[in-house]
């Protein structure tokens, strides 16, 4: 047995309350419980994991400490001393990043007949959109509607979202669905065609369409295959380490690093998208993540130094439910679908402590608070956790729709000899999502001329909390929209001198601040290799 | 402290913590991964590995993030393998078998060893999803399929040259456009949306004061 005799006991008391737990409605928080949950609960509200930004547009604003050193990092390109007249590849539009949203983009921009290269530091779909499990929103149902989706999107990010970019995520929603369809992504669907959906936290109609439990990688493998099928030219295993701008400040291109071989690599471009994705490899206040390897912000360091606004960038996401246990998959991401199919987030006692469908934020303070202040958490080698009733799902849908619904997860703890089906499983927050980025207006488009940003890397379309299935959402909405925005400006623009200006301009910023860092920025890696 | 194991990476012994995936395995060891490694968690078939254990005939394969090592394991990471990615216009293709045939005929010469299966890191049964896309049920080879993470195994393991993982991908693309029944509730919200039907609603929504937007969220029915 892979369980503590702690667990065991309290797996016990679970088991007892189950068919009480499952005929259960809990009541949601009212908007005041929840502010007052958040503000002693949430890591976003402690003070000790931020601090002031001091050089740069967002100047005198918080920002975690940890990207706050990527800020002031020591810019890898200084010392590599690039010849900027030995152009090595030169295009129309630079896509900077291989997931979801730079995938999107590069389709969109051949389609409008600019000429794209994609650098990524990794492999085309190395991204957390291959590692989106639950599913995508939009508003396609009867009874449903974009205004309605709008108005959820607004209470979960707790109405600092930006109104125009809302908008435009869910009025281009179901657009998006259909143009992923016509791609050829699997949805789950009825024999009559009819979108199978659910729930997520926080909406108020069931429109979470999905591909299994595998939606993201269903949506990332389709798009690469189209990339593949376009012949638009990927280059792999290669970082964009700084951007390139020219003699008014605009953007250009970017100095490139090969990370196998250190070649350094001159890319020349009239627009440049960046859609580099999130931060979770941050480990931002110590949290494990449910990103992917190469999630650290890159792009938003790049971004600021050319002199691109940032928004939000002191609003993370812990997703409720990454996984606890075992010690192997610790900070995993268990799907909030699991919540959203009927399990429910249970503690040590075997009680409900909340409605399973709070936003996201609301119900990691609510786990944090139920492990902490409560003392309700199951005690596991890593620290507290709450349990996730997941034999709740057959119980609820007959057997059978857990490994039908969720193979990824069945999968993924079968592996670590738990079957999720029989017994619940341990989860607590995992730092997951990027609220903030770059900031843009609806063109996708930031301060700095020619510079385009999509994807995670985006600031404002979430305010400060996102909603399960707007994430997907947004890298399709807002990918293919800077594919069709950097595909048409491209036309527009002669490009100047390839200048690294703004990097020396920024440095000067930081010496006279007093910063003289020897930490080499962008991360481009988490560095988990043993000292030996 | 968990127990220490000994596993061989490429052949070299290394003394690990029992409690390690094979990746952490080597991180602990020493290397610094930008080759085989990706999501971490089990999705992007980024680190496809082959391993045995000393004693033991089989050859297994696993994905190096979700696999926990086992004293004298012998390991090795694939992390790229060449498959056979042809291109095509997903407009233009049908989904009959004579695509298959134009693409990837090397299906037809599937020897039926079921090495491919064998050796499938997410346990799915690839010859016969290979089975189904020879025959053109591509919807059955789609859903067969559908946990496929790329990595690259099989193909490695086939005495026939099969890039199953492609094959695949084809399927689904085939099946999810042509052969799935299509959504009417979607493609009559798109046309409403272009019609300008919600456009009204979206911009009084838009135009309330937050005030107002709040009680609307606040007292919002939601659907059961």
């Amino acid at each position: 047995m892979v369980f503590t005799e702690e667990m065991i006991q309290s797996m016990k008391k679970v088991e007892a309350s189950r068919e009480a737990n499952i005929a259960l409605e809990p009541r949601r928080m009212t908007a005041e419980e929840k502010d007052a949950l958040l503000s002693a609960y949430h890591p976003d509200y402690k003070e000790d994991g931020f601090t002031t930004i001091k050089t740069g547009p967002n100047k005198g604003e918080k920002c975690p400490v940890e990207l706050a050193e990527m800020l002031e990092g020591h810019a890898r390109v200084l010392d590599l001393h690039p010849d900027l007249n030995k152009v090595d590849y030169d295009a129309d539009v630079l896509i900077i990043g291989g997931g979801g949203a730079g995938s999107s983009a590069a389709i969109e921009a051949d389609k409008a007949g600019a000429k794209v290269i994609m650098v990524t530091k990794l492999r085309i779909g190395d991204a957390n959109t291959m590692m989106a499990e639950g599913g995508i929103q939009a508003a396609d149902k009867p009874g449903d509607s974009p205004a309605q989706h709008y108005l959820d999107v607004m209470g979960g990010g707790h109405y600092a979202n930006r109104k125009e970019l809302v908008k435009k995520l869910v009025m281009d929603g179901p657009g998006a669905i259909q143009w992923l369809n016509d791609l050829g992504v699997e949805f789950d669907k009825e024999e009559d065609g009819t979108m199978i959906t659910t729930h997520g936290g926080g909406t108020s109609r069931k429109r979470m369409h999905a591909a299994a439990d595998y939606s993201g990688a269903e949506i990332m493998r389709t798009l690469r295959d189209e990339v593949l099928n376009r012949k638009i030219p990927v280059i792999d295993f290669t970082a964009a380490i700084e951007l390139l701008t020219d003699e008014k400040g605009r953007a250009c291109g970017a100095v490139l690093q090969n990370m196998e071989t250190g070649e350094v690599l001159i890319a020349r471009a009239k627009t440049v998208i960046i859609a580099t994705g999130g931060a979770g490899r941050m480990h931002y206040q110590g949290f494990p993540t449910s990103n992917h390897y190469g999630a650290t912000a890159d792009g938003l360091v790049l971004g600021y130094r050319a002199g691109a606004k940032l928004l939000y960038q002191d609003t993370l996401q812990y997703h409720p439910t990454g996984v606890a246990f075992p010690k192997q998959i610790f900070g995993a991401l268990v799907t909030e679908k699991v919540r959203s199919m009927g399990a429910k987030l249970i503690n040590a006692d075997g009680e409900v402590f909340m409605h399973p469908l709070e936003t996201r934020d609301v119900a990691a303070a609510s786990i944090i608070r139920e492990c902490s202040d409560r003392n309700k958490g199951v005690p596991t080698p890593a620290g507290k956790a709450v349990w996730l009733d997941t034999p709740m799902i057959d119980a609820i849908h007959g057997k059978g729709t857990l490994e039908k619904r969720l193979p990824a997860m069945l999968r993924m703890y079968q592996k670590f000899g738990i079957d999720m089906r029989e017994t619940p499983i341990l989860v607590y927050p995992t730092l997951h999502y990027q609220n903030g980025g770059l900031e843009i207006t609806v063109d996708g488009q930031t301060n700095v001329e020619n510079l385009f940003v999509a994807g995670e890397a985006v600031g404002g379309i979430h305010g400060r909390n996102r909603l399960m299935g707007n994430s997907l959402l947004d890298v399709i909405v807002f990918g293919r929209n800077a594919g069709q925005q950097a595909g048409a400006k491209a036309k527009t623009v002669t490009v100047g001198k390839l200048t690294l200006d703004h990097v020396k301009k920024y440095d000067a910023e930081l010496k006279a601040a007093g910063i003289e860092s020897k930490t080499l920025s962008p991360k481009l890696l988490p560095d988990y290799t043993r000292q030996v | 402290m968990a127990d220490m194991v000994n596993v061989f990476l490429y052949g070299k012994k290394y003394e690990v913590p029992s409690d390690l995936t094979i990746m952490e395995a080597m991180e602990y060891a020493g290397y610094k991964l930008v080759r085989g490694v990706g999501c971490r968690n089990g999705f992007c078939g980024a680190c496809a590995t082959v391993y045995r254990i000393k004693g033991d005939r089989e050859l297994h394969a696993a994905l190096a993030c979700s696999t926990k090592v086992e004293d004298g394991m012998y390991v090795a990471t694939l992390p790229f393998f060449p498959l056979i990615k042809e291109v095509y216009d997903i407009e233009k293709v049908k989904p009959d078998e004579q695509i298959m045939m134009q693409l990837y005929p090397e299906i037809y010469s599937c020897v039926g060893c079921n090495a491919c299966t064998k050796a499938c890191s997410q346990g799915l049964n690839v010859m016969q999803y290979i089975a189904y896309a020879q025959r053109g049920e591509f919807d059955k080879c789609a859903a067969l399929s559908f946990d496929c993470v790329m990595c690259g195994i099989c193909s490695s393991r086939c005495p026939a040259g099969i890039s199953h993982p492609q094959v695949a991908m084809l399927a689904r693309r085939l099946n999810g456009k042509y052969i799935a029944p299509e959504s009417k509730h979607l493609t009559e919200r798109v046309k409403e949306i272009q019609d300008g039907l919600c456009s009204e609603a979206m911009e009084a929504i838009m135009a309330k004061p937050i005030e107002e937007l709040k009680e609307l969220y606040n007292h919002r029915d939601i659907e059961k």
